[in-house]
Protein backbone atom coordinates (compact mmCIF):
# COMPACT_ATOMS: atom_id res chain seq x y z
CA UNK A 1 0.00 0.00 0.00
CA UNK A 2 1.33 3.73 -0.89
CA UNK A 3 -0.62 6.74 -0.82
CA UNK A 4 -1.41 8.80 -3.52
CA UNK A 5 0.92 11.05 -5.23
CA UNK A 6 1.81 14.51 -3.49
CA UNK A 7 4.08 16.92 -3.25
CA UNK A 8 6.53 16.94 -0.21
CA UNK A 9 7.94 20.57 1.23
CA UNK A 10 10.63 20.00 4.31
CA UNK A 11 9.63 23.32 5.83
CA UNK A 12 12.85 25.25 7.75
CA UNK A 13 10.90 27.29 10.11
CA UNK A 14 7.39 27.62 11.57
CA UNK A 15 7.16 31.26 9.50
CA UNK A 16 7.63 29.09 6.14
CA UNK A 17 5.03 26.58 7.34
CA UNK A 18 2.77 29.23 8.07
CA UNK A 19 3.49 30.58 4.33
CA UNK A 20 3.06 27.03 2.98
CA UNK A 21 -0.26 26.24 4.16
CA UNK A 22 -1.60 29.86 3.03
CA UNK A 23 -0.24 29.28 0.12
CA UNK A 24 -1.76 25.20 -0.58
CA UNK A 25 -5.10 25.56 1.32
CA UNK A 26 -7.24 22.54 2.03
CA UNK A 27 -4.81 21.09 -0.42
CA UNK A 28 -1.99 21.24 2.06
CA UNK A 29 -1.44 19.10 5.21
CA UNK A 30 0.98 19.06 7.74
CA UNK A 31 3.11 16.18 8.73
CA UNK A 32 4.59 15.90 12.17
CA UNK A 33 5.40 12.44 13.15
CA UNK A 34 3.43 10.73 10.54
CA UNK A 35 1.64 8.12 12.58
CA UNK A 36 -1.86 8.94 12.37
CA UNK A 37 -1.70 10.65 8.54
CA UNK A 38 0.25 8.64 6.58
CA UNK A 39 -1.41 5.44 7.39
CA UNK A 40 -4.67 7.12 6.82
CA UNK A 41 -3.19 8.53 3.58
CA UNK A 42 -1.97 4.89 2.52
CA UNK A 43 -5.51 3.90 3.25
CA UNK A 44 -6.21 6.74 0.72
CA UNK A 45 -8.72 8.05 3.57
CA UNK A 46 -6.61 11.59 2.96
CA UNK A 47 -5.16 11.85 -0.14
CA UNK A 48 -3.66 15.89 0.27
CA UNK A 49 -1.65 17.13 -2.99
CA UNK A 50 0.99 18.80 -0.44
CA UNK A 51 2.23 17.52 2.40
CA UNK A 52 4.45 20.32 4.85
CA UNK A 53 6.67 18.49 6.62
CA UNK A 54 7.00 20.12 10.44
CA UNK A 55 9.53 17.42 11.14
CA UNK A 56 12.23 19.46 9.44
CA UNK A 57 11.79 22.72 11.55
CA UNK A 58 14.19 23.14 14.57
CA UNK A 59 13.40 23.95 17.99
CA UNK A 60 10.10 22.20 18.26
CA UNK A 61 11.27 19.43 20.23
CA UNK A 62 12.23 18.74 23.89
CA UNK A 63 10.69 19.25 27.25
CA UNK A 64 11.97 22.18 29.34
CA UNK A 65 10.51 24.33 32.37
CA UNK A 66 9.44 28.14 31.96
CA UNK A 67 8.45 29.17 35.72
CA UNK A 68 5.68 27.46 36.60
CA UNK A 69 5.14 25.60 33.70
CA UNK A 70 6.59 22.62 31.21
CA UNK A 71 6.82 23.51 27.37
CA UNK A 72 6.57 20.43 25.47
CA UNK A 73 7.21 21.27 21.92
CA UNK A 74 4.81 19.85 19.66
CA UNK A 75 7.33 17.40 18.21
CA UNK A 76 8.16 15.85 20.99
CA UNK A 77 8.12 12.03 20.56
CA UNK A 78 6.18 10.34 22.89
CA UNK A 79 9.08 7.84 23.66
CA UNK A 80 10.89 11.35 25.18
CA UNK A 81 7.56 13.02 27.12
CA UNK A 82 7.43 8.98 28.76
CA UNK A 83 11.38 9.51 29.78
CA UNK A 84 11.87 12.86 30.55
CA UNK A 85 12.81 13.73 33.88
CA UNK A 86 10.95 16.92 34.46
CA UNK A 87 7.52 15.12 33.06
CA UNK A 88 8.51 12.31 35.24
CA UNK A 89 9.08 14.72 38.73
CA UNK A 90 6.00 17.06 38.02
CA UNK A 91 3.70 15.36 35.96
CA UNK A 92 3.83 11.60 36.11
CA UNK A 93 0.42 10.90 35.22
CA UNK A 94 1.82 12.38 31.91
CA UNK A 95 4.21 10.36 31.30
CA UNK A 96 2.35 7.65 32.23
CA UNK A 97 0.20 8.32 29.17
CA UNK A 98 2.95 8.58 26.97
CA UNK A 99 4.44 5.27 27.71
CA UNK A 100 1.00 3.34 26.36
CA UNK A 101 0.47 4.67 23.61
CA UNK A 102 0.54 2.35 20.57
CA UNK A 103 3.87 0.73 20.87
CA UNK A 104 7.66 1.42 21.00
CA UNK A 105 7.74 2.14 17.70
CA UNK A 106 5.09 3.84 17.14
CA UNK A 107 6.13 5.80 20.36
CA UNK A 108 9.87 6.50 19.04
CA UNK A 109 7.76 8.07 15.58
CA UNK A 110 4.33 9.77 16.96
CA UNK A 111 4.67 13.24 18.21
CA UNK A 112 2.77 14.53 20.77
CA UNK A 113 1.28 17.56 19.11
CA UNK A 114 0.18 15.52 16.17
CA UNK A 115 -1.52 13.03 18.67
CA UNK A 116 -3.44 16.32 19.89
CA UNK A 117 -3.89 18.38 16.81
CA UNK A 118 -5.54 14.62 15.11
CA UNK A 119 -7.68 15.08 17.91
CA UNK A 120 -8.55 11.05 18.06
CA UNK A 121 -11.48 10.07 20.52
CA UNK A 122 -9.41 7.47 21.52
CA UNK A 123 -6.45 9.25 21.87
CA UNK A 124 -4.20 9.00 25.23
CA UNK A 125 -2.58 13.01 25.21
CA UNK A 126 -6.07 14.28 25.03
CA UNK A 127 -7.28 13.00 28.07
CA UNK A 128 -4.29 13.67 30.38
CA UNK A 129 -3.81 16.63 28.94
CA UNK A 130 -7.24 17.56 29.91
CA UNK A 131 -6.82 16.51 33.41
CA UNK A 132 -3.57 18.54 33.59
CA UNK A 133 -5.14 21.64 32.39
CA UNK A 134 -2.76 22.05 29.51
CA UNK A 135 -2.42 25.20 27.36
CA UNK A 136 -2.17 24.74 23.48
CA UNK A 137 -0.09 27.50 21.31
CA UNK A 138 -0.48 28.14 18.60
CA UNK A 139 0.64 30.26 15.87
CA UNK A 140 -0.26 32.12 12.78
CA UNK A 141 0.65 34.91 10.45
CA UNK A 142 -0.92 37.38 12.97
CA UNK A 143 1.40 35.92 16.11
CA UNK A 144 0.66 33.57 18.69
CA UNK A 145 -2.72 32.64 21.01
CA UNK A 146 -3.44 30.00 23.84
CA UNK A 147 -5.93 27.78 23.79
CA UNK A 148 -7.03 25.85 26.89
CA UNK A 149 -7.92 22.06 27.10
CA UNK A 150 -11.42 22.70 28.52
CA UNK A 151 -11.79 24.11 24.89
CA UNK A 152 -9.22 22.90 22.49
CA UNK A 153 -10.66 19.31 21.92
CA UNK A 154 -14.21 20.50 20.19
CA UNK A 155 -15.68 17.40 18.57
CA UNK A 156 -14.15 14.15 16.82
CA UNK A 157 -11.05 15.09 15.02
CA UNK A 158 -11.44 18.01 15.55
CA UNK A 159 -9.47 21.23 17.26
CA UNK A 160 -10.18 24.98 18.07
CA UNK A 161 -7.36 25.20 15.70
CA UNK A 162 -8.18 27.51 12.87
CA UNK A 163 -6.77 26.11 9.32
CA UNK A 164 -3.99 29.05 9.04
CA UNK A 165 -2.65 27.96 13.07
CA UNK A 166 0.13 25.89 13.56
CA UNK A 167 0.48 23.80 16.99
CA UNK A 168 3.94 24.72 18.35
CA UNK A 169 4.30 23.96 22.12
CA UNK A 170 1.91 22.83 24.86
CA UNK A 171 2.37 24.40 28.27
CA UNK A 172 1.23 21.94 31.43
CA UNK A 173 1.35 23.99 34.86
CA UNK A 174 3.68 22.19 37.37
CA UNK A 175 1.43 21.35 40.01
CA UNK A 176 1.73 22.91 43.82
CA UNK A 177 3.33 20.71 46.79
CA UNK A 178 0.42 18.26 47.09
CA UNK A 179 -0.14 17.30 44.22
CA UNK A 180 -0.37 14.12 41.91
CA UNK A 181 -1.30 12.81 38.81
CA UNK A 182 -2.16 9.52 36.91
CA UNK A 183 -3.64 7.96 34.52
CA UNK A 184 -5.61 4.64 33.94
CA UNK A 185 -6.28 2.61 30.95
CA UNK A 186 -8.31 0.09 29.47
CA UNK A 187 -6.96 -0.56 25.81
CA UNK A 188 -9.01 -2.19 23.38
CA UNK A 189 -7.20 -5.93 22.91
CA UNK A 190 -6.30 -5.83 19.74
CA UNK A 191 -5.90 -2.02 18.86
CA UNK A 192 -4.82 -0.42 21.63
CA UNK A 193 -6.30 2.45 21.32
CA UNK A 194 -8.57 3.78 24.29
CA UNK A 195 -12.11 1.93 25.27
CA UNK A 196 -12.13 3.73 28.32
CA UNK A 197 -9.66 5.73 30.05
CA UNK A 198 -9.04 7.83 33.42
CA UNK A 199 -6.55 10.74 34.05
CA UNK A 200 -6.47 12.91 37.56
CA UNK A 201 -4.92 15.12 38.97
CA UNK A 202 -5.71 15.61 42.95
CA UNK A 203 -3.83 18.41 45.23
CA UNK A 204 -4.56 17.75 48.72
CA UNK A 205 -3.40 19.06 52.71
CA UNK A 206 -1.11 17.49 54.28
CA UNK A 207 -4.54 17.01 57.07
CA UNK A 208 -5.51 15.04 53.69
CA UNK A 209 -8.03 16.80 52.31
CA UNK A 210 -8.59 17.91 48.89
CA UNK A 211 -7.96 21.14 47.92
CA UNK A 212 -8.28 20.58 44.09
CA UNK A 213 -9.05 17.98 41.68
CA UNK A 214 -9.37 17.56 38.02
CA UNK A 215 -10.50 14.38 36.77
CA UNK A 216 -10.61 13.59 32.60
CA UNK A 217 -12.26 10.89 31.21
CA UNK A 218 -11.51 9.31 27.68
CA UNK A 219 -13.80 7.12 25.33
CA UNK A 220 -17.08 8.39 26.39
CA UNK A 221 -17.29 10.92 24.19
CA UNK A 222 -15.66 13.27 20.61
CA UNK A 223 -12.78 14.19 22.97
CA UNK A 224 -11.75 14.44 26.65
CA UNK A 225 -14.60 14.94 29.05
CA UNK A 226 -14.23 16.59 32.42
CA UNK A 227 -16.03 14.47 35.08
CA UNK A 228 -17.27 17.25 36.90
CA UNK A 229 -19.40 15.55 39.26
CA UNK A 230 -16.56 13.98 40.77
CA UNK A 231 -14.54 16.76 41.21
CA UNK A 232 -16.98 18.38 43.15
CA UNK A 233 -18.16 15.58 45.23
CA UNK A 234 -14.03 15.13 46.19
CA UNK A 235 -13.06 19.04 46.65
CA UNK A 236 -12.72 20.05 50.40
CA UNK A 237 -13.29 16.46 51.73
CA UNK A 238 -10.98 14.19 52.97
CA UNK A 239 -9.83 11.57 50.57
CA UNK A 240 -10.79 8.11 52.35
CA UNK A 241 -10.96 5.26 50.10
CA UNK A 242 -14.97 5.42 50.70
CA UNK A 243 -15.13 9.34 49.84
CA UNK A 244 -12.69 8.62 46.12
CA UNK A 245 -15.06 5.38 45.43
CA UNK A 246 -18.35 7.30 46.17
CA UNK A 247 -17.21 10.53 44.05
CA UNK A 248 -16.10 8.27 41.41
CA UNK A 249 -19.03 6.42 40.37
CA UNK A 250 -20.31 9.94 39.31
CA UNK A 251 -17.37 9.67 36.68
CA UNK A 252 -19.83 9.06 33.73
CA UNK A 253 -22.47 11.36 34.77
CA UNK A 254 -23.99 13.57 31.75
CA UNK A 255 -21.71 11.55 29.44
CA UNK A 256 -23.64 9.91 26.22
CA UNK A 257 -21.10 7.18 24.99
CA UNK A 258 -20.80 5.97 21.50
CA UNK A 259 -21.73 2.17 21.65
CA UNK A 260 -19.25 0.44 18.99
CA UNK A 261 -18.88 -3.39 18.71
CA UNK A 262 -16.53 -3.72 21.56
CA UNK A 263 -17.90 -2.25 23.98
CA UNK A 264 -22.20 -0.88 24.42
CA UNK A 265 -22.55 2.62 26.25
CA UNK A 266 -23.57 1.11 29.90
CA UNK A 267 -20.45 -0.90 29.79
CA UNK A 268 -18.00 1.88 29.26
CA UNK A 269 -20.29 3.96 31.72
CA UNK A 270 -19.42 1.63 34.45
CA UNK A 271 -15.80 1.31 33.42
CA UNK A 272 -15.72 5.07 33.21
CA UNK A 273 -16.41 4.57 37.23
CA UNK A 274 -14.03 2.67 37.66
CA UNK A 275 -10.59 4.09 36.01
CA UNK A 276 -11.61 7.56 37.22
CA UNK A 277 -11.49 5.39 40.96
CA UNK A 278 -7.92 4.24 39.74
CA UNK A 279 -6.70 7.36 38.85
CA UNK A 280 -7.70 8.83 41.61
CA UNK A 281 -6.16 6.78 44.02
CA UNK A 282 -3.06 6.13 41.75
CA UNK A 283 -2.52 10.10 42.04
CA UNK A 284 -3.01 10.69 45.64
CA UNK A 285 -0.79 8.13 45.90
CA UNK A 286 1.77 10.50 44.42
CA UNK A 287 0.74 13.32 46.06
CA UNK A 288 3.57 13.82 47.79
CA UNK A 289 5.22 17.14 49.72
CA UNK B 1 0.63 19.44 -16.51
CA UNK B 2 1.53 21.26 -13.54
CA UNK B 3 0.78 18.07 -11.50
CA UNK B 4 3.68 16.41 -13.34
CA UNK B 5 6.33 18.77 -12.74
CA UNK B 6 4.74 18.98 -8.73
CA UNK B 7 5.29 15.26 -8.12
CA UNK B 8 8.68 15.29 -9.64
CA UNK B 9 10.79 12.47 -7.69
CA UNK B 10 13.15 14.32 -4.29
CA UNK B 11 17.06 13.56 -3.75
CA UNK B 12 17.29 12.39 -0.67
CA UNK B 13 20.46 10.52 1.04
CA UNK B 14 19.99 8.15 3.27
CA UNK B 15 23.33 5.88 4.87
CA UNK B 16 21.90 2.46 5.74
CA UNK B 17 24.12 -0.30 7.54
CA UNK B 18 26.99 2.54 7.23
CA UNK B 19 26.72 3.01 3.74
CA UNK B 20 25.30 6.34 2.10
CA UNK B 21 23.03 6.30 -0.69
CA UNK B 22 21.94 8.91 -2.19
CA UNK B 23 18.63 8.74 -4.59
CA UNK B 24 15.66 10.15 -6.25
CA UNK B 25 12.57 9.21 -4.54
CA UNK B 26 8.93 9.85 -5.66
CA UNK B 27 7.65 12.01 -2.53
CA UNK B 28 5.14 8.54 -1.45
CA UNK B 29 7.87 6.44 -1.26
CA UNK B 30 7.85 4.34 2.25
CA UNK B 31 11.39 3.78 3.50
CA UNK B 32 10.37 0.05 3.73
CA UNK B 33 9.97 0.13 -0.18
CA UNK B 34 13.31 2.23 -0.57
CA UNK B 35 15.08 -0.22 1.51
CA UNK B 36 13.38 -3.23 -0.35
CA UNK B 37 13.25 -2.17 -4.24
CA UNK B 38 15.68 0.72 -4.49
CA UNK B 39 18.71 -1.11 -2.76
CA UNK B 40 17.48 -4.48 -2.80
CA UNK B 41 17.88 -5.02 0.98
CA UNK B 42 15.12 -7.82 1.21
CA UNK B 43 16.12 -8.55 4.81
CA UNK B 44 13.55 -6.53 5.86
CA UNK B 45 9.46 -7.71 5.69
CA UNK B 46 6.40 -5.98 4.71
CA UNK B 47 3.85 -7.74 6.84
CA UNK B 48 0.66 -5.92 7.48
CA UNK B 49 1.60 -2.49 6.17
CA UNK B 50 -0.60 -1.06 8.54
CA UNK B 51 1.90 0.14 11.24
CA UNK B 52 0.92 -2.99 13.30
CA UNK B 53 2.40 -6.30 13.15
CA UNK B 54 5.96 -4.94 13.35
CA UNK B 55 7.89 -6.91 10.45
CA UNK B 56 8.86 -4.14 8.55
CA UNK B 57 10.91 -2.32 12.03
CA UNK B 58 14.02 -0.87 11.19
CA UNK B 59 16.29 1.41 13.49
CA UNK B 60 15.96 5.03 12.22
CA UNK B 61 18.73 7.23 14.24
CA UNK B 62 19.42 4.48 16.84
CA UNK B 63 15.93 4.02 17.49
CA UNK B 64 12.80 0.88 16.29
CA UNK B 65 10.58 2.73 13.55
CA UNK B 66 8.22 0.96 11.71
CA UNK B 67 9.23 1.35 8.03
CA UNK B 68 6.32 1.16 6.65
CA UNK B 69 5.13 4.31 8.39
CA UNK B 70 7.79 6.04 7.31
CA UNK B 71 8.35 8.45 3.96
CA UNK B 72 11.86 7.75 2.87
CA UNK B 73 12.43 11.73 2.42
CA UNK B 74 11.56 11.72 6.28
CA UNK B 75 14.69 9.19 6.81
CA UNK B 76 16.94 11.88 4.52
CA UNK B 77 20.03 12.65 6.74
CA UNK B 78 19.27 9.89 8.71
CA UNK B 79 21.03 6.74 9.77
CA UNK B 80 19.02 3.53 9.14
CA UNK B 81 20.29 0.25 10.61
CA UNK B 82 18.53 -2.88 8.89
CA UNK B 83 18.60 -6.87 9.68
CA UNK B 84 21.40 -7.34 6.83
CA UNK B 85 23.18 -4.65 9.14
CA UNK B 86 23.98 -6.93 12.10
CA UNK B 87 26.37 -9.79 10.78
CA UNK B 88 29.95 -9.26 11.10
CA UNK B 89 31.09 -11.12 7.99
CA UNK B 90 30.01 -14.67 9.05
CA UNK B 91 29.43 -14.02 12.33
CA UNK B 92 26.09 -13.18 13.95
CA UNK B 93 25.01 -10.89 16.07
CA UNK B 94 24.31 -12.17 19.49
CA UNK B 95 20.53 -11.65 19.14
CA UNK B 96 20.78 -13.61 16.00
CA UNK B 97 22.60 -16.02 17.88
CA UNK B 98 19.79 -15.99 20.70
CA UNK B 99 16.97 -16.84 17.77
CA UNK B 100 18.98 -19.71 16.63
CA UNK B 101 19.75 -21.23 20.05
CA UNK B 102 16.43 -20.90 21.52
CA UNK B 103 14.25 -21.87 18.22
CA UNK B 104 12.67 -18.61 18.57
CA UNK B 105 11.29 -18.71 14.97
CA UNK B 106 9.36 -21.21 13.26
CA UNK B 107 8.66 -19.22 8.66
CA UNK B 108 10.74 -16.62 9.96
CA UNK B 109 8.47 -13.89 8.52
CA UNK B 110 8.39 -11.73 11.61
CA UNK B 111 11.79 -12.21 12.81
CA UNK B 112 13.83 -9.59 11.50
CA UNK B 113 11.21 -7.02 12.98
CA UNK B 114 11.63 -8.83 15.99
CA UNK B 115 15.38 -9.12 16.18
CA UNK B 116 15.48 -5.19 15.76
CA UNK B 117 12.96 -4.52 17.83
CA UNK B 118 14.54 -6.97 20.81
CA UNK B 119 18.03 -4.91 20.01
CA UNK B 120 16.94 -1.57 20.66
CA UNK B 121 15.28 -2.65 24.04
CA UNK B 122 18.90 -4.29 24.92
CA UNK B 123 20.73 -1.40 23.51
CA UNK B 124 18.47 0.59 26.23
CA UNK B 125 17.57 -1.87 28.69
CA UNK B 126 20.87 -4.64 29.15
CA UNK B 127 18.82 -6.72 31.79
CA UNK B 128 15.38 -6.67 30.41
CA UNK B 129 12.94 -8.77 32.73
CA UNK B 130 10.46 -11.24 31.01
CA UNK B 131 7.71 -8.20 31.63
CA UNK B 132 9.39 -5.77 30.00
CA UNK B 133 10.40 -8.18 26.90
CA UNK B 134 7.15 -8.62 26.32
CA UNK B 135 6.29 -5.18 27.16
CA UNK B 136 8.55 -4.46 23.93
CA UNK B 137 7.30 -6.92 21.49
CA UNK B 138 3.58 -5.26 21.61
CA UNK B 139 4.41 -4.13 18.44
CA UNK B 140 5.87 -6.97 16.90
CA UNK B 141 3.07 -9.72 15.98
CA UNK B 142 4.33 -13.53 15.20
CA UNK B 143 1.52 -16.05 13.99
CA UNK B 144 3.69 -19.39 14.46
CA UNK B 145 5.82 -19.41 17.73
CA UNK B 146 3.96 -18.33 20.78
CA UNK B 147 6.28 -16.00 21.47
CA UNK B 148 7.61 -18.42 24.04
CA UNK B 149 10.83 -18.87 22.46
CA UNK B 150 11.05 -15.37 20.78
CA UNK B 151 11.41 -14.13 25.06
CA UNK B 152 13.80 -16.92 25.73
CA UNK B 153 16.05 -16.11 22.58
CA UNK B 154 15.97 -12.15 24.00
CA UNK B 155 16.64 -13.25 27.68
CA UNK B 156 19.81 -16.00 25.92
CA UNK B 157 21.19 -12.55 23.55
CA UNK B 158 20.89 -10.31 26.81
CA UNK B 159 22.81 -12.80 28.69
CA UNK B 160 25.72 -13.13 25.99
CA UNK B 161 25.99 -9.30 25.10
CA UNK B 162 26.08 -8.64 28.86
CA UNK B 163 29.24 -10.95 28.60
Amino acid sequence: MFPANFAYVPARSVEEALQLIAMHGEEGKLLAGGHSLIPAMKLRLQSPQTLIDLGTVPGLRGVRADGNHLVIGALTVHTDVASSDLVRKHVPGLAEAASVIGDVQVRNRGTIGGSVAHADPAADFPVMLTALNATFVVQSSSGNRAIGADDFFTDFYTTAMNANEILTEIRVPIPPAGSGSAYAKLPHPASGYVVVSAGALITRQASGSCTAARIAIGGLGSGPCRAIATEIELQGKPLTPQIIASAATKAAEETDPVEDSYAGAEYKRHVATVYARKAIEAALERAAF
Amino acid sequence: MAAEVQYAALPVSITVNDVKHDALVEPRTLLVYFLREHLHLTGTHVGCDTSQCGACTVHLNGRAVKSCTVLAVQASGAEVKTIEGLAKGDAFHPVQEGFREKHGLQCGYCTPGMIMTALHLLETNPSPTEDEIKHALEGNLCRCTGYVNIVESIQWAADKMRG
